[in-house]
């Protein structure tokens, strides 16, 4: 019974966001106060509805309601309750539906706060948004419906793949959604802005926290889903360049390089059409990495539900709304008039060189990404782009972006000096290269790269330190000044300071877990020792185990270091009741130092030894705490009073002709 | 500086960075990219020794044979021919006869495949699509579950 009122819930938010398409716009066109009004109401009954939806799904998995076709193919009863949660989603027919809501979320969350947006101009976003909540929610009615009843109810679902029963793994997708789907909001304010002709400082205002709070979330996802498959898989890496990877990438790059350009069109009224474009692109790439997760054209080591049909209609979507907002774009964009001027060396400088870059090199994930897909599509042949590739394209545009990352706050709007702020940048300079050389001296081996990129992590994580030294004037002012000037800091500064410092922390992980890691393979006996990394391995022994819902073969290794023990550690090899396949579970000892990483194979044959891979990844930790580094520090830029939501108050130009604001 | 030469410093850093990349994409393309090749396409003599590429295949029941240590060796076939591979490591979780395969190495002057990657998949009834399509064109028959692997692969 609640599965059919779910089902029912979902039909009337269709139509719910039929009408919140339709009637808002046609308000804005015939410039009808009422109608425009019907929009914000309309979101929240459509976010509600979904909300709906969503719990009765959930109450079906949480039940294990096993006439539900999508509870059995994905859930089983002896499941622990979380992963019957996290279940709704671990699919492709609950996770459409978990991307409606969150897609509905944002755009109540607009009609909610948005009382200060002018009426013309919510009205229009919330009809853009309402259409892209209506394609999907019909994509989902008609090809990928999660409430679908069967007729003959079996005893027990088939369960979840165990892969995916996981802590990290289960909390992934919401966060990873939450960035993809939230950049919808800069996508509608964009088209929004197009319809009406004009656009403004104001409008960067309103998009820009909208955009932050999905990066957030974007950034938080993608780290999330990086951990899990380092520990997950066994494979020892935190990145492979996997198409599915590179699909939740891009947007990312894109986000961050909107994040940038909405700020100097905020501050300064400039790179407008750009911006548009950047938001019209960021959620188009967030709907391409939809549909190639979703329509198995890649070949992946994750890939989602392969399904032609679906993949079709997903691409369907995608051409409408990528297609329509392009050429909408290319229809309109002349009239929006460009703004302030600035000279090449100057924030503004700045940030258009972290755009190009940024860009640049999501255009070369991009390619690599979709290369393959082309090829075969042209000539037949089967190619795969793996990570050299992108160690020769995306790796070498970061570092200058890196270089010039530490000066851009720095620089002034409008004009700047390069060899002031480089003389500012001296300490940061200095570290880097105290950094430099410890490198070569800790490190026998590895790649010459290496301690220069060391070098770069920290110059970038010091710069960002030194920036905020300057502005609270420490080294120059009394204490008491300085107090003070740290405390009127606005939290945007803190935030952006708190972000680079992050990349920083990210970039020092990247480089020495990539070239300073030491992985080892060998076949141990029991009472046999490794020596891996300065740590003294013993093999104590396999042994039979029976866990909630697996057994397992559970290997036992001490761990020395120096003559003292440091921890025992359990790789083992698991098959899980339902469905029966089997997984290994890496045994990891972390520290600040590195993860020492133990992987246990398979059983010899002859004399009862196993074969062991152990890898030493140093300093791997810092890739995502820099990752929650950025996290926190969008949050802390999101507080700031000036970003707050509902912060600007313009009323009376709503009603102003589009042709005199565009003129301003 | 005029405005116009303001825009054109910044347009001309701007389109230079992008031909920079314009290159190092192409140059990359050439270099680094791996062809999928079946055992069928390695018996026609497609591939030279020494050229790194990707074989996929099933992996022959009754081909895998571990030798010392990690060593392992086994067959790929695509059930016309069928290409002997050595590895030496530990074989992913769901490396099983029978079962679809993706591996990437080198031919050596014998005609053995020497694979340093041998590529797992999550599901167990996930098939790699190019193994699909190869298998497919040689007009091999899969399970039901391989060509179209159902909705519980994540």
């Amino acid at each position: 019974m609640i599965v059919e009122f779910g089902h029912f819930a979902l039909v009337l938010a269709v139509v719910v966001a039929l009408f919140q398409t339709v009637v808002p716009l046609w308000g804005t066109l015939s410039r009808e106060p009422r109608l425009m009004e019907t929009a914000k109401p309309a979101a929240i009954v459509q976010l509600l509805l979904l909300l709906v939806a969503f719990l009765a799904l959930t109450h079906a998995y949480v039940t294990s309601d096993f006439s539900v076709a999508n509870v059995v193919a994905n859930s089983h009863s002896t499941k622990p309750l979380i992963y019957r949660i996290s279940g709704v989603w671990g699919n492709h027919e609950g996770s459409m539906l978990l991307w409606v809501l969150i897609l509905a979320a944002f755009g109540a969350a607009v009609a909610i706060f948005g009382n200060n947006l002018p009426l013309s101009l919510r009205a229009n976003v919330l009809s853009v948004q309402a259409s892209i909540a209506l394609a999907f929610g019909v994509f989902i009615l008609a090809t990928s419906n999660p409430f679908l009843r069967l007729e003959d109810v079996p005893i027990d679902g088939r369960g979840l793949n165990p892969i995916l029963q996981d802590p990290a793994l289960a909390f992934h997708p919401p966060f990873l959604y939450a960035g993809y789907v939230g950049f919808s909001i800069a996508f509608s304010f964009a088209i929004a802005a197009l319809i009406e002709g004009r656009i403004d400082a104001a409008w960067a205002r309103w998009v820009r926290p909208w955009t932050l709070a999905a990066w957030m979330c974007l950034t938080l996802g993608i780290a999330m889903g990086s951990w899990w498959a380092y520990y997950e898989l066994g494979w020892g890496g935190w990145w492979f360049w996997d198409p599915v990877e590179n699909a939740s990438f891009m947007p990312w790059l894109a986000g961050t390089a909107l994040l940038h350009s909405a700020l100097v069109m905020e501050k300064r009224e400039t790179l407008k059409v750009w911006t548009i474009l950047l938001a019209i692109l960021t959620f188009s790439l967030s709907l391409m990495g939809a549909f190639l997760v979703r329509s198995g054209v890649l070949t992946s080591v994750h890939a989602f539900a392969v399904d032609p049909e679906r993949g079709v209609a997903i691409l369907a979507i995608m051409t409408i709304f990528v297609g329509g907002g392009l050429a909408l774009f290319a229809l309109r964009a002349g009239e929006l008039r460009q703004g302030g001027l600035f000279a090449p060396i100057s924030r503004e400088g700045a940030l258009v060189l972290n755009n190009v870059l940024l860009t640049t090199a999501t255009a070369t994930v991009f390619v690599g990404t979709l290369y393959p897909l082309l090829l075969e599509g042209l000539t037949g042949a089967k190619i795969s782009v793996g990570p050299p590739y992108f160690n020769l394209t995306f790796v070498p545009l970061m570092v200058p972006l890196l270089i010039a990352l530490p000066f851009g706050p720095f620089l002034p709007w409008k004009r700047g000096d390069i060899v002031a702020v480089s003389q500012r940048l001296i300490w940061a300079a200095v570290l880097a290269l105290v950094a430099m050389v410890a490198t070569m001296a800790l490190s026998q081996r590895g790649p010459w790269l290496a301690p220069i990129m060391m070098a770069v992590g920290v110059y970038v994580m010091a710069g960002a330190v030194q920036e905020l030294a300057y502005r609270a004037k420490i080294g120059s002012a009394g204490r008491d000044e300085i107090l003070r000037r740290l405390r009127n800091l606005p939290r945007s500064i803190y935030g952006t300071t708190l972000a680079h410092f992050g990349v920083g922390v990210m970039v020092v992980g990247i480089v020495a877990t990539s070239a300073y890691q030491t992985e080892k393979v060998l076949v141990l006996k029991p009472g046999d020792t490794a020596e891996v990394a300065g740590y003294t391995l013993t093999f104590k022994g396999v042994a039979p185990h029976k866990g909630p819902n697996f057994r397992e073969q559970l290997g036992t290794i001490e761990v020395m270091r120096d003559g003292t023990p440091i921890t025992t550690l359990h790789p083992s090899k698991r098959i899980y009741d339902s469905p029966p396949q089997p997984t290994s579970e890496a045994g990891i000892h972390a520290s600040w130092r590195g993860d020492l990483y133990t992987v246990l194979g398979d059983a010899q044959e002859e004399d009862g030894g196993y074969a062991f891979r152990f890898y030493f990844n140093p300093l791997v930790r810092l890739i995502w705490l820099g990752a929650l580094i950025m996290f926190i520090a969008g949050g802390v830029s999101l507080s700031d009073r000036r970003l707050r939501v509902g912060a600007p108050k313009r009323t009376s130009r709503a009603e102003t002709p589009a042709g005199v604001v565009a003129a301003e | 500086m005029t405005r116009k030469q303001k825009r054109g410093v910044l347009i001309g850093a701007a389109v230079a960075i992008l031909a920079i990349a314009v290159i190092m994409v192409a140059m990359a393309l050439r270099d680094t990219i791996v062809f999928f090749q079946t055992p069928s396409d390695v018996a026609e003599g497609k591939v030279q020794p020494g050229e790194r590429f990707r074989l996929g295949g099933l992996v022959e029941d009754g081909s895998v044979k571990r030798g010392q240590g990690t060593k392992v060796k086994f067959a790929v076939t695509d059930t016309l021919q069928s290409v002997s591979v050595s590895y030496e490591g530990i074989l992913p979780d769901l490396f099983r006869e029978g079962q679809g395969v993706v591996t990437e190495g080198r031919l050596d002057s014998s005609g053995l495949f020497v694979a340093d990657t041998v590529l797992a998949k999550h599901d167990e009834n996930y098939m790699p699509p190019e193994v699909a399509a190869a298998l497919k064109e040689k007009g091999v028959k899969l399970g039901s579950g391989a060509e179209h692997p159902d909705d519980k692969s994540n």
